[in-house]
């Protein structure tokens, strides 16, 4: 009795939180049913996972600009132009590789600094500032691909970052059609969440906090377990962990850690809670915009590679209204408009959400005019949801 | 005679872990002025935001009976048309709109369809006339100070056909001669038959005003009592408010002194280019280790600014001189600068720029000195329960938990959150601007022993306020400031508020 009241507190507690993924897991339900099982088969979820990529890492980086109450609609166009520019580099300059990655990660750093040059620095709105970025790279990327139009990549290491997988296992036996290393890898995963979570546990104990109770704790365990292995399962039934897959979840990771444990990610909350009183206790609300846009810009760039890499070539339009996607995702996954409000992993969710949708109406067959008015409606709700929520928690 | 005018009976109203009001009863009689006192969190604004509709009929258990008549209100221009008019502890106005503007806001004055300006404008500076507030109507609200602000507030409410005037703590950032001029307004008003109910910290002006006044502690009513029956006496007040007797408002201390000077600054000019003028002419002043010195003066004197030129100048004022902290030449150009060379700054305005609302007790504790709980960048977050509740429990702040957001503390709790914020830097020197606005007598005299404690261990303070008892009660020395000079020093022996009034306006 005590325990299913325990959940229901734990549940309305945190409705907020699981709203979102409740949505998603819905919105699949509902997919999957509508296309007799092609929505969850293997197949498509990769698929899903691969096209979902570009945006969730432009979402990642909109979330904190919405969170120090900016926008950057410039990274659209910028991803596509840092696209355009790997291609180049290789095809054009014969550059290596592991020299253009780099070397376009930190260009679309520079990219992203110079729009908190003019914000922090010339006192520009930043929506201004991104909208002048936004034609800049526009024109930038029809120049570069004016003579050739569409470019071709040729080279199967950087196409690899959008359609490859991760290598198998050698020379195991057992479970022949399922991917060990991407089983194992699940397998670790719930391993360091478990310890993770059990040391967490243990060192509040250890300071005379308050925990939630066994119960309670166990079932969170086993369910968050549940939902990597099932993932996992997935996933190693088909081609094993796509590298986009890997890619998204390592920013997510980064990101999560750096805007929920660290100085760095207070800093940036404070500043979006209160620029002024941020100032006042000592934080350099300059230095937090640079560090927020140039991270941005760097989100943008490997927005483009995973674009231009997964399509193996840079085209005219390539990143064309990826910013709003983006924005789209950010307010989804609840993200405040009003500034200091948001998690990466509601970004996350948010850009699963809107992919899934685009997805699962393209398996239908649905038309793309009846898609955008979709979209439009889910975004008007989630966000509505989330007003309504969070009165409630007044 | 005696109509009663409002009756609340058996209000009850929670939050979600805070029983805010507990079976509250309050009755207003027809033209008295009827003071609402109690400890901060004890539910006073609570109370007063059930009477104006901001908490709905039904958010809350009892009943409001007003004119006779039951009341209930689902928005505040429901209790606006019955004629309750409320001036929140938080001011309401638009910054970026004009004076008059602002006192016509939600109720202009209409020429057919469109607004009568030149109507609005005559209205409006008759409505300054009233409140004694002499500034142009057309200026904009936010270059004009807190206190200013505050008497634009009570214009507006005047402006409207008010038959019951709420005032949440109106003069608490107030100077003296500002809260007499108020306290004249109100007595005028009862005689144009305005009935206020005001709620205050500031106990005098509670005993020279009050018709009745109405004690609440935790949310509970304890009593009324009767100005004209005698009852209505300092430490009976106080009795009732914190459960105990405080004899000594200002607690003593011994001398703390030490001759070393641990901040000094000298020929301090100031120019704000934001209004084209210099704000601060040739500052000299000192602070010795262990020592409380106070900045006295006007509302508006340039003391506020002096701190935020001193404390790595975010404004972005040009300044020039020279500032020594330890015998060190600094020269601060970041607050960032200013918190490592060991100064902290708690701000006056803890709305605008002290606290982050939206973020809960122990990240708005924490925040000034992250560092301090992090390792490798990384912060302890046990540590900083473990801190926040130190503090926490040191300046008694209430709240259900230090997970609570500071906007949904009181705004005396609030106050308490936002120098626990400046302790948690253990700085050498800490400035206080204004550090017991909108604090109960009991918490202001945890405050003053906290200050006490604080130079005992060898720090100096620089307080600011507007409190002339204030003053007297605490400062080891007092520098006078008046229209960006220091006009006058003086030694706590030799102060009066004669002398610091005189220097004040010189
Ligand atoms: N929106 C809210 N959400 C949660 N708790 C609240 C909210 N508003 C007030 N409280 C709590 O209700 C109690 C009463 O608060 P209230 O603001 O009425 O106090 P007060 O008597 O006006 O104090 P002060 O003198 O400090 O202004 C406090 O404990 C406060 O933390
Ligand atoms: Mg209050």
């Amino acid at each position: 009795m005590s325990f299913i009241k325990n959940i229901g507190k734990t549940v309305r507690d945190n409705i907020r939180d699981y709203g979102m993924f409740l949505a998603l897991f819905a919105i699949m339900i509902f997919f999957t049913i509508t296309t007799k099982g092609v929505f969850i088969s293997p197949r498509n979820i990769s698929n899903l996972i691969n096209q979902t990529g570009c945006i969730a890492v432009l979402a990642v980086g909109m979330t904190l600009v919405i969170v120090i109450r900016h926008i950057d609609l410039s990274v659209g166009f910028l991803a596509g132009f840092m696209g355009a520019i790997a291609a180049i580099a290789m095809v054009s300059w014969h550059f290596p590789v592991w020299v253009v990655i780099p070397m376009v990660l930190i260009l679309g750093i520079l990219a992203g600094l110079l729009i908190a040059f003019l914000v922090a620095k010339m006192g520009i709105p930043s929506f201004v500032a991104s909208l002048a970025g936004w034609l800049i790279y526009r024109g930038a990327l029809l120049l570069v691909t004016l003579k050739t139009g569409t470019i071709i990549i040729p080279n199967a290491t950087y196409n690899a970052i959008g359609n490859g997988y991760i290598p198998d296992l050698p020379g195991v036996g057992i479970l022949p059609g399922v991917h060990k290393l991407t089983l194992l890898l699940g397998i670790l995963a719930v391993v360091i969440f478990i310890i993770g979570d059990v040391r967490d546990r243990e060192k509040k104990k250890a300071y005379g906090f308050e925990v939630s109770t066994m119960d309670i704790f166990i079932m969170k365990i086993v369910f968050t377990a549940a939902l990597i292995m099932a993932v996992t399962w997935v996933m190693a039934g088909y081609n094993g962990l796509s590298w986009t897959f890997v890619i998204v979840l390592a920013v997510t990771f980064v990101y999560h850690f750096i805007t929920t444990q660290t100085v760095l990610g207070r800093y940036i909350y404070a500043v979006g809670g209160n620029p002024e009183a941020a100032e006042l206790s000592g934080i350099d609300v300059k230095k937090i915009t640079y560090i927020v846009f140039g991270s941005m810009g760097m989100l943008a760039a490997l927005s483009g590679i995973l674009y231009s890499s997964r399509l193996q070539s840079a085209t005219t339009i390539a990143g064309q209204l990826f910013e709003m996607d983006a924005i789209a995702a950010a307010y989804v996954g609840g993200v405040s408009a009003g500034g200091g409000v948001g998690r990466v992993t509601g970004s996350i969710i948010g850009a699963l959400v809107m992919m899934s949708l685009t997805n699962g109406m393209n398996l239908m067959g649905i038309d793309i005019s009846s898609q955008y008015i979709v979209k439009g409606v889910v975004l008007v709700l989630a966000v509505v949801f989330d007003v309504a929520t969070r009165n409630r928690g007044k | 005679m005696n109509n009663t005018i409002l009756e609340m009976q058996h209000i009850t109203k929670e939050f979600p872990g805070v029983r805010a009001l507990d079976d509250v009863c309050f009755s207003v009689i027809e033209k008295e002025i009827h003071c609402l006192v109690g400890e901060n969190g004890a539910g006073k604004s609570t109370l007063m935001k059930i009477l104006s509709g901001v908490y709905p009929y039904g958010d809350y258990e009892g009943e409001i009976i007003f004119n006779g008549l039951e009341q209930k209100y689902s928005t505040i221009s429901d209790s606006k048309k019955a004629g309750i008019a409320i001036i929140y502890q938080e001011l309401a106005l638009v910054p970026e709109l004009t004076v008059y503007e602002n006192i016509f806001l939600g109720h202009e004055i209409m020429n057919g369809l469109v607004i009568d300006w030149n109507e609005t404008i005559k209205k409006a500076t008759q409505m300054l006339k009233k409140v004694g507030l002499d500034v142009n109507p057309t200026v904009k609200v936010k270059e004009l100070g807190l206190g200013k602000q505050q008497l634009i507030e009570i214009a507006k409410a005047l402006s409207m056909d008010v038959r019951l005037l709420i005032l949440d703590e109106p003069t608490s950032a107030l100077n003296e001669s500002d809260s007499e001029n108020l306290m004249n307004l109100l007595r005028d008003l009862k005689k144009h038959g305005v009935t206020s109910v005001l709620i205050s910290h500031k106990l005098k002006e509670v005993i020279e005003i009050a018709d009745r006044v109405t004690v609440l502690r935790d949310g509970k009513t304890i009593c009324t009592l009767d100005a004209h029956k005698d009852e209505v006496k300092e430490n009976v007040l106080i009795k009732h408010m914190v459960g105990r007797e405080i004899n000594n408002v200002y607690p003593k201390r011994d001398a703390t002194v030490v001759d070393e000077k641990v901040f000094e600054v000298k020929h301090w000019n100031a120019y704000d280019p934001a209004i084209g003028r210099e704000i601060l002419k040739d500052i000299n002043l000192n602070v010795r280790k262990g020592e409380i010195v106070s900045l006295a003066g006007l509302m508006g004197s340039g003391r506020t600014e002096l701190a935020l030129s001193l404390f790595g100048n975010p404004r972005k004022y040009h300044v020039n001189g020279e500032m020594y902290v330890n015998g060190k030449h600094v020269h601060l150009k970041h607050p960032e600068q200013a918190i490592k060379s060991g100064l902290a700054y708690v701000t006056e305005d803890r709305k605008g720029n002290g606290l982050i609302l939206i973020q809960d007790v122990k990240q708005n504790i924490t925040l000034a000195n992250l560092r301090a709980i992090a390792e490798r960048g990384i912060v302890n977050r046990n540590e900083e329960v473990v801190a926040s509740n130190e503090y926490r429990n040191t300046l008694n702040i209430k709240t259900p938990s230090i997970e609570q957001k500071v906007l949904n503390l009181s705004g005396g709790n609030q106050q308490k959150v936002s120098v626990a914020k400046w302790l948690f830097v253990q700085p050498k020197v800490l400035i206080l601007d204004e550090p017991t606005r909108g604090i109960d007598v009991g918490a202001k005299y945890e405050i003053y022993t906290i200050m006490n404690r604080l130079v005992e261990q060898g720090m100096s303070i620089i307080m600011i306020s507007s409190e002339l008892p204030e003053i007297l009660g605490m400062s080891d020395r007092i520098y006078v400031v008046s229209f960006g000079r220091i006009t006058g020093e003086l030694s706590a022996k030799e102060a009066t508020q004669e002398k610091i009034m005189k220097l004040a306006t010189d």
